[in-house]
């Protein structure tokens, strides 16, 4: 806990979302997601910046806000933002695609 | 201890690694850098500003659950990663069962898919499923099909010892690959191979075989997290492309998981509880360093209680825990843990 980046205090899921997917170093994953969010690097472990920033992108938050997207919709949300492919993301769009029906 | 004293344990260490696994060890510039974090005044010690890495798990849920050998907390699973998430703050959380092994996961694949299910409409942070590949679970000494190789091993049946491993190998694979496709369905963002190469070369054989088809048949991020720095050589004749398993060190093996396909690795260097923790310590640092610079995926180094310079307690002490930390993030320039 002591160096890492605190999960959806700051930016530490989306970073770790980097690696996962794009198998980017940490310097890379940073820089990749500071550019997707239009940010700086440093920015992504400030709590304050980034709890503003995940509020006004709506992509979660570690504060059950009401009316602020949770769970599956913030995922759907950040798969959006930064432009990541997630699996139960894509499962759900694959499954409530009701105009196929 | 005095200054003096932890410097030449932190040499001691370093070399003792740089004779092992033939590295280049630490330079004076480290050592120094490393002597400054361990006689740091402050109890708990961090990262400079904007050095912060990634927090993956192992045996995840587990240690917020019941399982007795952990926290034995009355928690589902499910609440399990909410604590993770929205309480602890991690940045990823992980799924498994308290009998931690592809074998016994098998069979109960689809209640552990329907906790992935449940947890993925809930949760935000990547949620990996996890277990050991344990090799030795697939041995009759432990319930499996095969003859254990070590009681071959006795009665001087080499060849036989071999084909056994080789046999459950196969057993395991096809595990492995069968619980991957069901966690896949199930929405699971990664697949975490943890405490590999336990039973040695061949369950190394059979991870990286695993890894491959993972990759090649679902969408998950692989994470391998070794059992130990060195493979054993149980079988001692098999090579993955060309690279024979017994006796990699964590720079070699790291080369492999990535050529296999993975997305991280978490490389081990065992604690020696005869030795000091700075000696324990510049160990780890010489080895994670070299595997750092080989090794161009992620890099998620082991941490917890007997690995990576982490003293061998069930409640390690946080002053050397956040000392070791800091030093593999500054000094070995890790990407997680």
């Amino acid at each position: 806990m002591a160096i890492g980046l605190g999960g959806l205090r700051t930016a530490g899921d989306l970073v770790a979302r980097a690696q996962m997917e794009k198998k980017l170093k940490i310097r890379d994953a940073k820089a990749y997601v500071a550019k997707k969010l239009a940010v700086e690097p440093m920015t992504l472990s400030d709590e304050y910046a980034m709890a503003e920033l995940r509020k006004k992108l709506d992509i979660g938050l570690i504060i059950a806000l009401t009316g602020y997207a949770k769970g599956l919709a913030a995922k759907a949300r950040i798969a959006k933002t930064c432009d990541f492919r997630i699996n139960s993301v894509t499962r759900l769009f694959e499954k409530t695609n009701v105009s196929t029906m | 201890m005095t200054r003096e004293q932890i410097k030449a344990e932190l040499e001691a260490g370093s070399n003792d690694a740089a004779e092992k696994g033939h590295l280049p060890g630490l330079t004076s510039n480290e050592f120094d850098h490393v002597l400054e974090i361990i006689t740091e005044p402050n109890r708990v010690v961090s990262v400079e500003r904007g050095r912060e890495v990634v927090l993956t798990r192992d045996g995840g849920v587990l240690k917020y659950t019941g399982a007795s050998r952990y926290s034995g907390s009355p928690l589902s699973k499910e609440q399990a990663v909410s604590v993770g998430e929205r309480i602890v703050g991690l940045d990823t959380m992980e799924l498994g069962n308290s009998d931690y092994s592809f074998k016994p996961c098998k069979a109960i694949a689809f209640d552990e898919a329907q906790h992935m299910e449940n947890a993925q409409m809930i949760s935000i942070i990547p949620l990996f499923y996890g277990a050991m590949p344990n090799l030795g679970s697939y041995y009759q000494s432990l319930g499996g099909p095969w003859p254990a190789p070590t009681e071959l091993l006795k009665q001087g049946k080499i060849k036989e010892s071999r084909e056994t491993q080789e046999r459950a190998a196969a057993d395991l694979e096809t595990d492995i690959i069968y619980l991957a496709k069901i966690m896949d369905r199930a929405g699971s963002d990664g697949f975490d191979f943890d405490t590999a190469a336990a039973y040695g070369d061949a369950e190394f054989y059979a991870t990286l075989r695993g890894i491959e088809q993972v990759k090649q048949e679902t969408n998950l991020a692989v994470e391998v997290g070794m059992a130990g720095e060195m493979i054993s050589g149980m079988h001692c004749e098999l090579d993955y492309q060309g690279t024979r398993l017994a006796g990699l060190w964590p720079h070699q093996q790291g080369k492999l998981i990535e050529k296999a396909g993975a997305s991280m690795f978490g490389p081990v260097v065992n604690t020696r509880t005869t030795k000091s923790f700075p000696w324990n310590l510049g160990r780890a640092l010489a080895f994670i360093k070299a595997v750092t610079r080989e090794v161009q995926i992620p890099i998620h180094c082991n941490m917890g209680m007997g690995v990576c310079g982490v003293p061998m307690s069930e409640t390690p002490p946080i002053d050397a825990v956040t000392r070791a930390a800091k030093a593999m993030v500054e000094i070995a320039d890790i990407d997680g843990v």
